[in-house]
């Protein structure tokens, strides 16, 4: 009853403070807002589930989460090594490596790209961690089959957005390049391949989740005794859910972290782009 | 009309042939060490053709040929009743039922949560970052763990499916119509505190009007990754029927075919959906004089 008294007072004073909060015109605010928002949530979480006595095989409290995840350091490393450092990692450069080649040498072809572009947006919205079982009947059980499956998903975005930021020069600039008498490849090094930027790292940042999803769906389909996909999927047949959502936690940081880390390559490389400037 | 079909049809017809070319290259690369073992094993010796056709025409290829895939298709779809357990079109209803039911979910609360973002200050301030964290997690790994704890409280299959396509669908739909609905531009605004347009009429014929064409590029993507959200929410729990549960099931029993047909079908159902939506988009977009 105190728990529930507890998660109601939480909740009244989380949005009252966040209520008076945004009042203050203050940079301080708007990081400070959200972060109340979340310890709320969290404080609430717990009331409510101590208050109503949810048994924890549905939803264990932020505490016991805490104390799993806190518990189970190695374990967590080699999962989190397993499945980021050798499925996510490899798989992402050579997939997004690969579209952005493929993305150059059919620059010159206009023929190809009017061909390539239509599938290739048609396959980014296919269902592709199907291929999943596949792969793993291909490359083995270990990372290898993974970063398989990690590659074809980071492909098709990568390409479509890399053939768009190719083009998104403006034909004034090319031009002048023109006039310039630049060559091809100086015209693509000084004016495209800046220009394409913005588009780049867009792909980039979207592939950031996909390989990450990617990696742990194809670990449901058959995997060594470590990973994320398998800790998730073992762990919950043992009904040890804090086990399962201090996995999760360990996924949402490394995929924050990791999408994190692009945007702020991001935000250094194309300093120049009116949504950075200001603010 | 010829003009069109040398700039559009032509080039994306090369590609699927050359695609389709290195599927068959692919299928007979893949194929051969196996046929060359059998070969071996027997004491004979394959001539290059014979090896080509075989490769074409194994029980459990590496990698099947495309017309193998086609038949296996054709023979579960068209052949087989549709109530048997053994037809795709059994498995994609019961993944589409759960897809849509999640992806209208999914834009409902995506269309709430958009304008609320929109008319409070606070809620902007305090849903959108975790509106756009949640969405830089892998939100398909919480997938089993939502199915299992529904089915401890008691739902099961359709609706526990469902909810993991609508929290996939609405990150999409959120950030179009907050988008969408902030596009207007501050002059119609102003015209419209001129006639004194209280709040609900001007987002009824200001705001909701403009935001439409945001919405349905939203919804094209919304509906690709709910499809996929189905698909994943099948595979933990060993669900009945579905594309996720027979690509579990080919994958448990060595039966390729049986994977890439629902590969293949999962990918003309989410095709043939986001068409749908633009087609849809097309006639709205045209009868309110938008479209481009």
């Amino acid at each position: 009853m105190t728990w529930l008294l507890v998660a109601l007072v939480a909740w009244a004073g989380g949005w009252w403070l966040n209520a008076t909060l945004v009042k203050q015109q203050s940079g301080l605010a708007t990081f400070a807002i959200p972060v109340v928002f979340g310890v709320t949530i969290l404080v609430i979480w717990h009331g409510l589930v101590t208050g109503l006595n949810v048994p924890a095989v549905i939803l264990p409290t932020p505490v016991a989460i805490w104390s799993a995840l806190t518990g189970n350091v190695p374990t967590l490393w080699a999962d989190f090594v397993q499945t980021v450092l050798k499925s996510v990692l490899p798989g992402y450069v050579i997939g997004c490596g690969a579209a952005f080649l493929t993305a150059l040498a059919i620059d010159r072809s206009p023929f190809l790209q009017r061909g390539l572009l239509p599938i290739g947006n048609l396959a980014a919205a296919l269902p592709i961690v199907g291929i999943a079982p596949i792969m793993v009947m291909w490359f083995g059980f270990d990372w290898h089959s993974k970063a398989a499956v990690v590659v074809v998903m980071c492909f098709f975005p990568m390409l479509v957005n890399t053939m768009e930021g190719l083009r998104a020069s403006e034909p004034m600039q090319r031009d002048l390049m023109r006039t310039y008498a630049a060559s091809y490849w100086q015209t693509l090094f000084k004016l495209r391949l800046p220009a394409s930027g913005p588009f780049i790292f867009n792909g980039l940042k979207i592939c950031t989740t996909l390989a990450l999803i990617g990696a742990i769906v194809a670990e449901f389909f058959g995997t060594p005794i470590v990973g994320m996909g398998f800790r998730i999927s073992t762990e919950i047949g043992r009904m040890a859910l804090d086990m399962v959502w201090a996995e999760i936690a360990v996924a949402a940081l490394a995929g924050s972290l990791f999408y994190g880390a692009v945007a702020f390559i991001e935000r250094a490389a194309t300093f120049w782009h009116p949504s950075h400037r200001g603010s | 009309m010829i003009e069109a079909l040398h700039q559009r049809t032509l080039p994306i017809l090369t590609v699927v042939a050359a695609i389709i070319v290195i599927w068959y290259a692919g299928t007979v690369f893949l194929n051969a060490p196996w046929e060359r073992d059998q070969a071996e094993r027997a004491g004979t010796e394959l001539s290059l053709g014979q090896l080509i056709t075989n490769t074409m025409a194994q029980e459990r290829p590496v990698l099947p040929a495309p017309h193998q895939v086609a038949v296996e298709i054709w023979e579960t779809t068209a052949l087989k009743k549709v109530t048997s357990k053994r037809s795709l079109v059994y498995h994609a209803w019961i993944t589409l039922s759960a897809t849509l039911l999640g992806f209208a979910m999914g834009v409902v609360l995506g269309i709430l949560l958009a304008v609320g973002i929109i008319h409070s200050r606070v809620m902007n301030l305090s849903v959108m970052p975790w509106v756009i964290a949640s969405q830089t997690v892998p939100i398909l790994a919480i997938a089993p763990m939502i199915i299992v704890v529904l089915y401890n409280i008691g739902v099961s299959g359709l609706i526990a499916k469902a909810s993991i396509s609508a929290y996939l669908s609405f990150f999409p739909v959120v950030v179009g119509m907050v988008k969408g609905l902030r596009s207007p531009d501050p002059m119609q605004l102003d015209l419209m505190r001129t006639y004194n347009a209280s709040a609900w009429l001007v987002f009824w014929k200001l705001r909701w009007p403009s935001a439409l064409p945001y919405l349905f590029t939203s919804l094209k993507i919304a509906i690709a990754i709910a499809l996929v959200g189905a698909i994943i929410g099948e595979l933990p729990t060993g669900a009945q029927g579905g594309f996720g549960a027979r690509m579990l099931n080919g994958s448990y029993y060595g039966q390729v075919l049986i994977i890439w047909s629902a590969l293949i079908g999962a990918a003309i159902c989410a095709g043939l959906m986001v068409g749908l939506i633009g087609v849809i988009q097309k006639l709205v977009l045209s009868r309110m004089g938008l479209a481009r």
